[in-house]
This record gives C-alpha cells, sequence and structure tokens, in this order.
C-alpha cells in the first residue's frame, strides 16, 4: 500500500464536513447560493419587464432555435448527473474516478459553452445585439451572466482537478470539490429556469 | 503593515472604525455645507449666497451615498467585529480571510467613490440615483464613479454578511444556544440575513446602470425601449432592507446597553427576538413606499402602505420591551445610557412619521419635502447614530483597553442631542410649508427663512458635539487602562481581558443560560467555567492577498469608467480605450483568487506553554 493510500484510509467518510473549516466552507457557500438566487431573480424579473420592448429587433419567437437550446440543455443536465458520480466518487475515495467525472463534467461544461457562443453569434448576425432593444439587453444579461457562471465553473473545477492531482484527496481539497459541485448544480437549475422562461415562453409569442 | 495584512477580527473591527470613523467626518462636513447653504434664502437678484446648484448637488448626493454606504454601514460591521465572536464565545469568525477582503472592498470602493472629487466629476444624481437622470444623457462621469464605487464596495458588505452568518450558526461555544444569544448578537444575524438577499439586487441594478452608461445597453433608456421605474423598484427592494440593515443592530446594541445599566435584565427577550426576526421579514415587503406616486395604482398603494404600517407592530413590541427594561431599575447614567435612553423617545418620532408616510394619500402631500427629510434623519441620526454612540461608548473599553472620558462624553451628548433636534424637528415644519426637498435655495419671505436659520445653528451643534468626541478618542490614547468588566457587565465578552488577546477565549467558555456572564457572577464566580481543557489554539496566518484583490478591482473600475474617454496622451488613450487597465486590474484580483487557491493557509499554533506564561 503506498504512502497516499494509507492516507486515504484514514480520511472520514464525508472528508468535506471533517473539519470545521470545511463545515463552514460548506455552509457559507449554501448562502452564497442564496445571494446568487437573488441576483438571478432579478436579471429574470427584468427580462419579464422589457421582453415586449424589442423595437425595430427581431422578437424571441423569430429568434429562437429549440432544438439547439434543448441540445445545450442536455449537455447541461447530463454534467449536473457527472458531477453526482464525482461526488459520490470522492465519498468511496476513489481519486482516480473523482477526477474522471470531474473531467467529463467540464468537457460537456466546455460543450455547452460552445454551443452557446455559436448561438450568440448566430444572432448577432442577425440583428439581435446587446443594443439593439430593451429587450436584447435583458436577454444577454441574463443567458450572458449564466453563461459567465458556466464560464466561471469550468475554469474553477479544471483548477481542481489540478489541485487533486497535486494534494490529492484530503479535509482541504474535499470541501472545495464538494462546494464546486453545489455550484454546479445551481448553474443547472438556473438553466432550467432559462429554458423555460426565456426560451419555452418566448418562443410561444 | 501589519495592518494591511490582519485576518484579526478584532482588528478588522477597529479598521472599520478608523475608516467609517474618517468617512462619517467627510459626510459630515458635506452636511455642514448643505445647512450652511440652506441657512440663507437666495438673494434679491437671485443669486445663491454660498454654493451653486451643481456642487450643491455633489454635495448632497456624496453626504447622502457616504453616510449610508461609507459610514453608517462600516461602523456596524466593525461593532459587529468586535463584538459578535465574543458574546457567542468563538474564538474567531468562520472566514477571517474574506473578513479582511470585505473590509478592503469597502474601503476601496469607498475610496473610488471618493476620487471623483479630484477628479471634478462628482456624483450628483442623489444617493437613490433616479433613471434616466443618472443615465449618460443626463450625467457625466460622475455617475459611473457612484455606479462601481458602490459595486466594489458591496461586494465586501455581502462577504461580510455571509461571515456573520456562518459565524453565528457554526462557531458558538458550547451551551450557547440560540435563545441564550445575546440581543446585539441576535440582530447582527438577522441583519447580515437581509444583506445577503437584499445586496445582490442593488449589484445587479448598478450593472445595468453601468451597462447602460458604458455599453449602450436599453434598461432604464425609455427611447430605446427601456423602463426607469424598473431602476425605482430594483433601488428600493435594496434600499429599504437597507434601512433595517442600519437600524437593528443598533436596537441590538440598544437592548444590550439598557439591562446593564438598569442593572436588570432585559424584559421579553424571546420577544425581542421574535420582533427582530419579524422586521427582517416585512422589510422586504414594503419597498414601494417609495413610490406613491409614480403611478402604480391605488390597489398597489394601499397593499404596500398596508404592509409599511405593519412594521409598527414589532417595533413598538421593542419599544416596551426598552420601557420595561429600565422601569424600577438601579439607572447609572453613564454616556451610553444617556445615549441609549434618549435613544427611545428620538427613534419613536422617527417611527411616527414614518406611519404617516406610509399613508398613501398623505404622502402624495409630504412627498420629496423636508417632511421626508425630517423623517429619515429621524430614524437615522436619532436611531442609528444615536444607538452607535451609545454602543462605542459602551464597548469602547473592550476594543482598546482604555476608557474613555465620561465628563467629555456627556458634554459631546448634549450638544450632539440638542443639536439634533434643533436641526431637524423644525424641518418637519418646514416639509409641511412646502419646502421640497433636494433644492440648493429658495426664495427670501415665504416663511422658510427662520426655521432654515435654526436648522442651520442645530447642525453646528452636532459638530461641536463629534468635534467633543474626537478629542475624548484622542486623549483616551493615554486614558486609564480599561479592566476587563468595567460595567459590570452581563455577557460573555466582559469575561475576557481588555482588549481581549488575540484568541478571544483561552479556553471556550462553558455556557448555562441567558447573560451567561452575569448568571456566573451570581453564583459567586469571578470567571466562566471552561468547557475543555488548556489546549494549543490554531490561528490563522495574516495574508496581503484580500488588500491586493481589492486594488485590482479598484484599478479594474477606472479601466471601464474611462474607457471611453478622451485623453491628451495618445498612451494613456490607447491604455483605456484598449481595456488594458480594465482587464490588468481585473487580471491582479483573479491572481491573488488563484493563490488564495492553490495555496493552502495551513495558520499557526499558539502553544499551551505560551498561553501560560501569559497567566
Ligand atoms: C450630522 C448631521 C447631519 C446633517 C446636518 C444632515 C443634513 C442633511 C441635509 C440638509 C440633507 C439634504 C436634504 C435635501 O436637500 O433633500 C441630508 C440628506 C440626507 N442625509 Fe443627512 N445629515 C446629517 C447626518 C446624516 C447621517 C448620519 C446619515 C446616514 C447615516 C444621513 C443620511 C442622509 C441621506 C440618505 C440623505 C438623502 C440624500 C438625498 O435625498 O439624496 N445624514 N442630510
Ligand atoms: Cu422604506
Amino acid at each position: 500500500m503506498s504512502h497516499a493510500e494509507a492516507h486515504l484510509d484514514k480520511l472520514p467518510p464525508e472528508p468535506e464536513k471533517a473539519t470545521l473549516e470545511g463545515r463552514n466552507k460548506v455552509l457559507g457557500f449554501w448562502l452564497f447560493l442564496g445571494g446568487e438566487t437573488v441576483l438571478f431573480g432579478t436579471l429574470f424579473a427584468t427580462f419579464l419587464a422589457l421582453r415586449g420592448s424589442v423595437l425595430d429587433g427581431p422578437t424571441g419567437s423569430e429568434l429562437f432555435d429549440l432544438k439547439l437550446v434543448a441540445a445545450a440543455t442536455f449537455i447541461l443536465l447530463t454534467s449536473s448527473l457527472t458531477s453526482v458520480f464525482a461526488v459520490q466518487a470522492m465519498h468511496h475515495k476513489n481519486v482516480k474516478n473523482l477526477m474522471i467525472w470531474l473531467g467529463v463534467t467540464v468537457l460537456l461544461g466546455f460543450g455547452f459553452l460552445g454551443l452557446e457562443i455559436y448561438e450568440f453569434y448566430h444572432y448577432v448576425d442577425v440583428g439581435h445585439g446587446f443594443t439593439t432593444s430593451a429587450f436584447s439587453s435583458s436577454f444577454y444579461a441574463l443567458v450572458g451572466f449564466h453563461g459567465a457562471h458556466v464560464a466561471l465553473g469550468v475554469l474553477w473545477i479544471g483548477l481542481l482537478i489540478i489541485q487533486l492531482k497535486v494534494k490529492g484527496l484530503n479535509t482541504i481539497t474535499a470541501p472545495k470539490i464538494y462546494v464546486a459541485s453545489l455550484y454546479w448544480h445551481f448553474i443547472d437549475v438556473v438553466w432550467v429556469f432559462i429554458f423555460t422562461i426565456v426560451y419555452l415562453m418566448g418562443k410561444v409569442g | 503593515m501589519d495592518w494591511l495584512t490582519t485576518v484579526d477580527h478584532k482588528k478588522i473591527g477597529i479598521l472599520y472604525f478608523a475608516a467609517g470613523g474618517f468617512f462619517f467626518i467627510v459626510g459630515g462636513i458635506e452636511a455642514l455645507l448643505i445647512r450652511l447653504q440652506l441657512m440663507f434664502p437666495m438673494g434679491a437678484n437671485g443669486e445663491s449666497w454660498f454654493l451653486d446648484g451643481q456642487t450643491y448637488n455633489e454635495i448632497m448626493t456624496m453626504h447622502g451615498t457616504t453616510m449610508i454606504f461609507l459610514a453608517a454601514m462600516p461602523l456596524i460591521f466593525g461593532l459587529m467585529n468586535a463584538v459578535v465572536p465574543l458574546q457567542i464565545g468563538a474564538r474567531d469568525v468562520a472566514f477571517p480571510f474574506l473578513n479582511s477582503l470585505g473590509f478592503w472592498t469597502f474601503f476601496f470602493g469607498g475610496v473610488l467613490l471618493n476620487i471623483s472629487w479630484f477628479t471634478g466629476t462628482v456624483p450628483d444624481i442623489g444617493w437613490t440615483a433616479y433613471a434616466p437622470l443618472s443615465g449618460e444623457e443626463f450625467s457625466g462621469t460622475g455617475s459611473d464613479y457612484y455606479a462601481i464605487g458602490l459595486q466594489i464596495a458591496g461586494i465586501g458588505t455581502l462577504v461580510g454578511g455571509i461571515n456573520f452568518l456562518v459565524t453565528i450558526i457554526n462557531m458558538r461555544a458550547p451551551g450557547m444556544t440560540f435563545m441564550r444569544m445575546p440581543l446585539f448578537t441576535w440582530t447582527s444575524f438577522i441583519t447580515s440575513g437581509i444583506i445577503l438577499f437584499a445586496f445582490p439586487a442593488l449589484a445587479v441594478g448598478l450593472i445595468y446602470i453601468s451597462f447602460d452608461r458604458l455599453f449602450d445597453a436599453n434598461f432604464f433608456v425609455t427611447a430605446t425601449g427601456g423602463n426607469a421605474v424598473l431602476w425605482e423598484h430594483i433601488f428600493w427592494i435594496f434600499g429599504h432592507p437597507e434601512v433595517y440593515i442600519l437600524i437593528l443592530p443598533a436596537f441590538g446594541a440598544i437592548s444590550e446597553v439598557l439591562p446593564t445599566f438598569a442593572r436588570k435584565r432585559l424584559f421579553g427577550y424571546s420577544s425581542m427576538v421574535f420582533a427582530t426576526a419579524l422586521i427582517g421579514f416585512l422589510s422586504f415587503m414594503v419597498w414601494a413606499h417609495h413610490m406613491f406616486t409614480v403611478g402604480m395604482g391605488d390597489i398597489a398603494n394601499a397593499l404596500f402602505g398596508v404592509a409599511t404600517m405593519l412594521i409598527a407592530i414589532p417595533t413598538g413590541i421593542k419599544v416596551f420591551n426598552w420601557l420595561f427594561t429600565i422601569w424600577g431599575g438601579n439607572i447609572q447614567f453613564t454616556t451610553a445610557m444617556l445615549y441609549a435612553t434618549s435613544f427611545i423617545p428620538t427613534f419613536v418620532m422617527g417611527g411616527v412619521t414614518g406611519v404617516m408616510l406610509a399613508i398613501p394619500p398623505a404622502d402624495f402631500q409630504f412627498h420629496d419635502s423636508y417632511f421626508v427629510v425630517a423623517h429619515f434623519h429621524y430614524v437615522i441620526v436619532g436611531g442609528i447614530v444615536l444607538s452607535l454612540l451609545a454602543a462605542v461608548y459602551y464597548w469602547w473599553p473592550k476594543m482598546f483597553g482604555r476608557m474613555l472620558n465620561e465628563t467629555l462624553g456627556k458634554w459631546s451628548f448634549w450638544l450632539f442631542f440638542i443639536g439634533f433636534h434643533l436641526t431637524f424637528f423644525i424641518q418637519h415644519f418646514l416639509g409641511l410649508w412646502g419646502m421640497p426637498r433636494r433644492v440648493f435655495t429658495y426664495l427670501p419671505n415665504q416663511g422658510w427663512d427662520t426655521a432654515n436659520f435654526v436648522s442651520t445653528i442645530g447642525a453646528f451643534f452636532m459638530a461641536a458635539g463629534v468635534i467633543v468626541i474626537l478629542i475624548n478618542v484622542i486623549i483616551s490614547i493615554k486614558g486609564p487602562k480599561a479592566p476587563a468588566d468595567p460595567w459590570d457587565g452581563r455577557t460573555l465578552e466582559w469575561s475576557i481581558p481588555s482588549p481581549s488577546p488575540e484568541y478571544n477565549f483561552k479556553q471556550l467558555p462553558l455556557v448555562r443560560g441567558l447573560d451567561a456572564f452575569w448568571l456566573e457572577k451570581m453564583d459567586g464566580k469571578k470567571e466562566m467555567t471552561p468547557a475543555e481543557p488548556l489546549g494549543p489554539i490554531h490561528m490563522p496566518s495574516p495574508s496581503i492577498l484580500p488588500f491586493f484583490m481589492s486594488l485590482g478591482l479598484f484599478i479594474a473600475g477606472f479601466g471601464f469608467m474611462y474607457r471611453g474617454y478622451e485623453f491628451e496622451s495618445m498612451f494613456i488613450n490607447n491604455l483605456f480605450g484598449n481595456n488594458i487597465i480594465a482587464i490588468s486590474g481585473l487580471a491582479i484580483t483573479f491572481v491573488c483568487m488563484f493563490l488564495r487557491s492553490v495555496y493552502d493557509d495551513h495558520g499557526y499554533h499558539i502553544e499551551v506553554e505560551e498561553l501560560q506564561k501569559e497567566g
């Protein structure tokens, strides 16, 4: 048994909650997500207030291609699942699987971002820029903010994989991974609302 | 250097005090300039005797913004840092590093805002920054200072709020159940919760303003389909809870000072806790009482009016509990107690005018008149500042290890208290007589001249009071050393030396009930029973990263603000125009975040031998 594995054996079953620092971090992050909820709530409210203000620009029902958005949704929801697998692997102290599942999550995140960038690029092409109308400003603010969260998440989890490689799984890295997975689920939930309120409701009219 | 890197909550509390106190004086000077200008009406030829309209608007905007965000908030955070961990018997806060980050972002945000005085473009849009006034069409770079300065400072507030929530939930000493927590801790807890849900809304609103101004978005620009009233909603969904963020800790401090100097336990402890929570909840339900006149319609107005009046119920509970606390008590009129008792009637007066303003038809008369100015100064100065001063006199010995002079304290109290009522009482009548707020001058002989004159005299009394406080602070540096328990206190912070050692409690105390230290004293003990054997104490190491993270944001703020600006020098033009400054600022912040994440901070231990040596 190697040195690193011996160390893993001593790790408690839920290493993210083993130290007070870890528990603080997890609780603090839950609270932070509460604040993020208000942030996105305000963005949603703005979008709902302004989505009719299209001026000369295109409307949502002219723009949105549900097939593309459905694909993006599928990718993002899957990535939430893979991040669950990652935390499960962590609880089984299987560092290799943990890193693999985190890696898959990151790849799926990149896939989602790629589709979103393509989508935005296409919209700008057909005359739906950030400054076109109040509708477009609020659209890019909401969806773009979510996209920025995804991008940040991808970088963050990527960095965690490197940290895992260097430091291994311990009571300092475990809370970070747990918290990153919470963040990732949160982004996913927000996307479900975006899918419904922006795209589905926008398509209907 | 020590102060730039500290992660000790007591030192951070002192930093908040220093910065908040400084901004309080800046805001106070601005207030004096406002009052000087309004001391006399305009001359016969229509000329202003002192300031022109633009300068007045700038001073008035900066006064309100400074007092709320850069004076009252940080002073409250200073108190929370100094007191809450001690009151719950904790060795530290949950996130010492983030705590320091919170301070530095607040500080750099405040500095950014005030640099506008030197670049010649000061915010002139009122502390509410109403659209479209704050848009590109009607205001200059000053509005960018407002939006970006507050954005950066707001990060600090949010971080601070989360820190205290987690500290209070996770770090209480053994036996310190929720219903044994001192009231100041309770109110800090609820306040932190309100911060968590109110500040993100402001952040989004400020982003919209910045996007509209810097990137030609259309959120509040009516010509391109935006909605100016939307800003009012966003601002007040944040702004109304904000006033409760300020007043609740003030209530908490009052609830500590009164029992101590009346030598009685706080009357109705659990109803106080309940009332605090209820106020916290209701604070989010009433934002539109600032908007009765924007045309929301009768039904909305009536609903928001009634919701507002409901707040009088929990507040009334509190007021009666305070009265019953001092009723029949063995009262000692220390300076702190003077401030605390004078707070009660003063705050009640502000509350009563608040209920008056909550009646929509009446508000159509009062709105944007001096009646409103009188109202919010009764609650903000009469409520928050008086109780903060009570708190300062009360906890000063614990924070600094020195006593403040009581004679000077009483002088400052009477100057400030008389000056306050002289300044603001008459403004109720000015409002009823029709004087609008936010005006920089007025015609003579409309019956407003004398009242304005009196009001300005009052302001100078208050200023004199503040000067006496400053003198008191300065001489306290050499003043008598404070004993551990100068007031014969009831709560845990008085059970450890003044100033408290860096690890707060050598051994975590065992809490057996409400007013934990008092209980032990009544049992004839001199100190708390420890809940653990003496062992090595883990401490976080200091770090310079929070300072640089905030500095990065500060630089990025300038980068964004001046990206569309025409400078004399081509070189500088390129730096800003290509977002090089903005990006380097953000890069500094991100590199610091990266370093923080990658290098684990293991902290250090204070060993048992060392603890024993200290005695
Ligand atoms: C120290 C003595 C003070 C004096 C003499 C004073 C005086 C004034 C005056 C004359 C105004 C302008 C009202 C108008 O023209 O509409 C004003 C506005 C304001 N003050 Fe004070 N003030 C004082 C302290 C404070 C404090 C401590 C706070 C906050 C903690 C505060 C918060 C505000 C706010 C929010 C406004 C509103 C600005 C606006 O309407 O845009 N004041 N004050
Ligand atoms: Cu209000």
